[in-house]
């Protein structure tokens, strides 16, 4: 062991254990999938998801050049899909992170200041909460430009009430503990118990709220583009469905598909949330298989 | 002796909440490497004032009136970035709990380290080797492999000697221990404050010791000060104090402890009357309610202190009388 490594934080995660439960299991296999589709998506899908490069209307598996069939232009169903976990996931996350910023933020300088500054911010996270989600960010994007973004930054805004709640009160609650009373009386500034010392206790919570923001980011990604007030140049899961929409009584299969794929990523995300609450804490233990 | 100069000195320090003060003028010196107790029934200031060195207030709390010297300054109302400097380095704060006084999260050896960046500037090896050093000072076995460990893998008086190598981290000159030993089983009891007395010589440190447990303070401590209802009553050097307190209060309050030989002694242990509360609204001495020897004098006016001998203050208005009460009983036989 070298002397730098020595008081280095070294925890192990749990994730090998955590492996052992089916679910979870499934869960990651399911969501590295979809990340390794997005990273190597022009490998696996050479063709834009654009072009149109077949017959119009061609069923799943009716055409090997394009194994998910194609919709009303001729455009590939396969290559969309694979192309549009980019626009989706990249929305997703990013939404998620611009919330968790925001959120930790104003929770944070709320829930450890307290007094008139707690007030003022909650009013306005508050008022961020009673706005319909749906409304705030179309408002945004018929404003905006429509791009991802502005897409993003968008639900980040009407995501990050959650996140502030939440950090709020858990700032509130570790604020009194005798460990930051005890680095108060060590001489630490107040800007370092708050990074240092409060919001890694308070990081799994926030983690584990912010992987449900990822999942809640790319359900209103797919909801904004099947109302058509996404970027009309990128290919999401979200355009795919409405553009399949107009079909869904023959051709169920153009929004089914992408459908599939937004239930099967969203569903994975919530269930590895739900386990990084046991897997961030260091205390818990995981039940062994 | 002969440690004469004041590390800490308090000048009638006035500590409360808004519309009661706890504090009511405190005046108090702690001498180079000297180990004074504040000793007081709960609610009666001793930790209030404390936090009060360090300006570690509750909310709510403000510091009324009075001053802290410490080093030159007056820590009561310095500016709180040079107060900042003094807390941790100056001065180090043990609290009462070792079991939530560690933050869960990091790694004890991280803990220690961090504190010693923040006040000194050394390089990275150099003060892991000095965490290192300090959890070995403070008894800690297999030093290396514990500073990777959390607190929740250490038993409470193992987490109260982290605490305690985190607070000596920076070489205080002065340490204030809040109850260090109430949260911890009696048998770990004295080996921590046989750990703190150890230090305290060796390292030449001041030590401000909160307790109300008057067994540690007659092994341990140099000076006593008893604190009643947020004043002094009795200040005194150890022995002469438990041979012959002259307060009613710590008269009471020795009686009430048990002593060493309880075992074999078939007498009740007596008591004091009523509550610490019962000086509500007092215009007089505060414990004139619950004294044995009040008379109408006490309910005037709050007592000042008396010198009694060299180096030893009791505030009560008749002490006089209490001697010649207290030896007149001597001489009746059972």
């Amino acid at each position: 062991m070298t002397d730098a490594t020595l008081i280095k934080p070294r925890r192990r995660l749990r994730l090998p254990q955590s492996l052992k439960d089916p679910l979870f299991a499934l869960a990651v296999i399911v969501f590295t999938l979809v990340i390794l589709m997005a990273i190597f998506a022009d490998l696996i899908a050479p063709t834009d998801p654009q072009d149109m490069v077949n017959m119009p209307f061609l069923w799943p598996f009716e055409d090997s050049y394009s194994p998910l069939g194609t919709d009303q232009l001729g455009r590939d169903l396969y290559s969309g899909i694979v192309h549009g976990s980019r626009s989706t996931l990249a929305v997703g996350f990013s939404a998620a992170i611009f919330g968790l910023v925001i959120g930790t933020a104003v929770g944070a300088t709320a829930g450890y200041f307290g007094g008139w500054i707690d007030a003022a911010l909650m009013r306005l996270t508050e008022i961020f909460q009673t706005m319909p989600t749906m409304l705030l960010i179309i408002v945004l994007l018929a404003i905006g430009d429509p791009s991802i973004p502005l897409i993003a930054i968008s639900i980040g805004l009407a995501a990050w009430p959650m996140i502030a709640r939440l950090a709020r009160a858990e700032f509130k609650a570790l604020r009194e503990a005798d460990f930051v009373m005890a680095s108060k009386a060590l001489g630490y500034p107040t800007s370092r118990i708050i990074t240092r010392e409060i919001l890694p206790n308070a990081m799994p919570t926030l983690v584990v709220g912010a992987s449900v923001l990822v999942a809640n980011g790319i359900l209103l990604e797919s909801a904004v583009s099947f109302l058509n007030l996404g970027d009309p140049n990128v290919v999401s899961w979200g355009s795919l469905i409405g553009n399949g929409r107009t079909q869904i009584r023959s051709e169920w299969y153009l929004s089914a598909l992408p459908g599939l794929a937004t239930v099967l990523t969203v569903l994975s995300l919530n269930i590895i949330g739900d386990r990084l609450t046991d897997i961030l804490n260091p205390r818990s233990k995981v039940r062994d298989a | 002796m002969s440690r004469k100069t004041p590390v800490l000195e308090l000048l009638n320090l006035r500590v409360g909440f808004p519309g009661a003060e706890i504090v009511k003028g405190i005046n108090l010196q702690i001498h180079e490497g000297e180990k004074l107790a504040l000793v007081g029934e709960s609610g009666c200031g001793k930790s209030l004032t404390a936090f009060s060195i360090l300006r570690l207030l509750p909310q709510g709390a403000a510091i009324n009136g009075g001053q802290v010297i410490y080093d030159g300054l007056d820590l009561a109302t310095l500016p709180a970035w040079q107060l900042r400097r003094i807390r941790g380095k100056g001065i180090a704060l043990i609290l009462q709990e070792p079991m939530t006084s560690l933050n869960p999260v990091l790694p004890i050896g991280l803990q220690i380290a961090e504190n010693i960046r923040s006040h000194e500037t050394m390089s990275r090896k150099a003060v892991n080797e000095r965490v290192i050093e300090l959890l070995d000072l403070v008894g800690i076995a297999n030093p290396r492999e514990r500073a990777k460990m959390y607190p929740h893998n250490f038993s409470g008086g193992m987490r109260q000697r982290v605490m305690i190598a985190m607070a000596i981290a920076c070489n205080p000159r002065l340490l204030i221990a809040d109850e260090p030993t109430t949260a911890l089983d009696v048998t770990i009891q004295a080996q921590v404050m046989d750990l703190l007395e150890d230090l305290c010589s060796k390292l030449n440190m001041a030590m401000l010791l909160i307790t109300h447990d008057l067994g540690a303070v007659a092994q341990w401590a140099d000076r006593v000060a008893v604190m009643y209802s947020g004043r002094i009553a009795e200040m005194a050097p150890i022995e002469p104090f438990f041979t012959g307190p002259k307060h009613p209060y710590s008269q009471g309050l020795l009686n009430s402890s048990v002593e060493d030989d309880w075992h074999y002694s078939d007498t009740r242990l007596t008591e004091i009357k009523g509550t610490v509360a019962s000086a509500a609204g007092e215009k007089g001495c505060a414990f004139a309610p619950r004294c044995p020897y009040a008379a109408a004098e006490c309910r005037l006016s709050p007592p000042e202190l008396q010198s009694v001998a060299p180096g030893w203050v009791a505030a009560c208005a008749r002490l006089d009388a209490i001697r010649a009460l207290s030896e007149g009983a001597a001489h009746v036989p059972a």
